[in-house]
């Protein structure tokens, strides 16, 4: 038996992502929480998961999270290192991705992703960084696990602008798309998945004490929630080992000097 | 033909005003010292190309020297936005800023296609978002099988600068590590300006495939070293995560960028710069959070 432990959000919404990647599966990873998430799968349950992050760093084995995507641990403990163009055509476009991670600054109920301009494009209320690697993630890794919390402001009935295409605007699908896109979206709340049949993104998982209610009540759109909803299993105490051990090695090669 | 100069005559020889520059570096190997050259030269209405316009854009655009972005992704690695970009796209503030941009796929193939004379590159991604109304792309048939594809056009700069870890004497470049899109946006660009680590007799990584860029290829290479600095280069110094975090806090506020941007970039050289950086002051305008 598992003792349950203290947990934060972040640190919960980074079990639940770990849990989904399985062994010997190849992720393409950003920054923040896909990198903690994927390497707490490294060094717990998915020791042979290869991870490549878009500096072109494939089948890193960072022993600190990096800040940047090219700090000089992910080129050190790489197996090989590319270049930009050649990550992009050859690994990632080409179909050798079966995991990637996106998050995005707003999420629509057909899981299409914003990462470009809060308002209006022309005259935007907020600039954000722009497309970066999602575009291609999106459209070209074997599934996509999506990580953000969940609010009113980030899950909107329609985004301000589709930087990635989830199921499309009226989720009829993904012509044009080769992966599968968005499998799963990790919340700090839950978890959702795309109706099979309508593509619209439905609550299958709430997290541990948290009420169904504020989940809804989070969200833009009339949120449909499974019949079978089910509760996640919190974060165990091997989890939450594993994890603490790597932030705070992170914390300490980071620390200001 | 590679000529050795110093940083001064290499960017007034090389980027003139309104020109189209790429300063190119995916996090490693950004070519700090030469954007802040390009600030003192008081450049004005360039068009600057970057896959990831970070921390040395923001101090170019706050600057006033950019009239135009192309670009993928623009933000503090790490961190979070760039402040003077966002004051530019969001205010018109010092001057306003025309975008231009991609995903990354697309900017790589944008130089990719440039790099080989060729048209446009291809992509898929871009079908079904809406960078196909807002940006330069095109809806093409492959004419083998009829798939529907995105196209994007060449990018031929009229100077790319980079930094590397080292020239040999007859300007034979070598740089290391992540690589980024390096080769492709030189051999894009109309003229090629390097600075380097160190200029040695061999390079560190010898062999048919550690050249990155032969001599006849780079137009000027002028040795700065550290001019990647708060960036990185590998083998030679590591990423000043410090700086990057700091940066948030002198670029929020115009008025204290401007300040900064007089005292260390503007007023000194980037030796006077690097000074600063050793003893302190380069920071101590700002908190520790």
């Amino acid at each position: 038996m598992t003792i349950e432990a203290d947990y934060t959000t972040d640190e919960m919404m980074s079990v639940v992502a770990a849990r989904q990647l399985r062994d010997g599966q190849v992720c393409f990873v950003g920054i923040g929480l896909p990198s903690e998430a994927a390497n707490l799968a490294r060094l717990s349950h998915a020791p042979n998961v290869i991870l490549i992050y878009e500096s072109g760093t494939i089948g890193t084995k960072p022993e600190v999270l990096p800040l940047s995507i090219g700090d000089g641990e992910l080129a050190e403990q790489a197996d090989l290192v590319v270049s930009v163009p050649e990550v992009f055509a050859y690994w990632l476009q080409a179909g050798r991705v079966d995991v990637g991670f996106l998050s995005a600054a707003q999420i629509d109920r057909f899981a299409n992703l914003n990462s470009t301009v809060i308002g209006d494009y022309d005259q935007p209320k907020v600039r954000l960084p722009g497309a970066g690697g999602a575009p291609e993630i999106a459209s070209a890794a074997g599934r996509v696990i999506v990580m953000l919390r969940q609010t009113r402001k980030t899950f909107v009935p329609t985004v301000d602008f589709v930087t990635s295409v989830g199921f499309g605007k009226r989720g009829v699908g993904r012509r044009g798309h080769r992966g599968a896109g968005p499998s799963v979206v990790i919340t700090n709340l839950g978890v959702l998945e795309p109706d099979p049949e309508s593509h619209e993104l439905t609550l299958t998982a709430i997290h541990p004490n948290t009420d169904p209610a504020d989940v809804i009540d989070s969200t833009g759109w009339p949120l449909r929630v499974a019949e079978n909803l089910v509760t996640t299993v919190p974060p165990t105490g091997e989890e939450m080992r594993i994890l603490r051990d790597l932030k705070e090695r992170t914390a300490r090669a980071h620390a200001v000097t | 033909m590679a000529e050795f100069v110093s940083l001064r005559e290499g960017i007034a020889k090389l980027v003139p005003d309104g020109s189209t520059v790429a300063l190119e570096g995916f996090t490693h190997l950004i070519p700090f010292a030469a954007g802040h050259e390009v600030i003192r030269q008081e450049r004005r209405d360039l068009t600057l190309v970057r896959m990831t316009p970070d921390v040395i854009y923001d101090q170019m655009i706050g600057m006033g020297c950019a009239r135009k972005l192309i670009f993928s992704w623009g933000g503090n690695p790490g961190v979070g936005s760039l402040h003077r970009l966002r004051d530019a796209v969001e205010n018109s503030h010092p001057v306003s800023l025309e975008l231009e941009e991609h995903s990354h796929a697309g900017m790589a193939a944008r130089y990719t296609a440039g790099a080989a004379g060729l048209p446009f590159g291809v992509l898929r991604a871009y079908t079904g978002t809406d960078l196909e109304q807002r940006t330069n792309v095109a809806s093409l048939n492959d004419p083998f099988t009829g798939e529907q594809v995105s196209a994007v056009p060449a990018i031929r700069p009229d100077v790319t600068v980079i930094h590397a870890q080292q020239a040999d004497r007859h300007g034979n470049v070598g740089l290391w590590g992540i690589t980024g899109v390096q080769r492709e946006a030189a051999l894009a660009a109309r003229a090629v300006m390097v600075t380097v680590e160190e200029v040695v007799e061999e390079l560190d990584h010898v062999g048919p495939n550690h050249t990155v860029l032969p001599f006849w290829t780079i137009s000027a290479i002028a040795e700065v070293p550290r001019g990647s600095h708060p960036s990185y280069s590998m083998g030679y110094s590591t990423r000043d995560n410090r700086f990057y975090k700091k940066w948030d806090a002198i670029s929020r506020d115009h008025d204290l960028f401007k300040a900064w941007m007089d005292k260390f970039v503007f007023s000194l050289d980037f030796e006077g710069y690097l000074t600063a950086l050793d003893d302190g002051s380069l920071l101590e305008m700002v908190d520790d959070d």
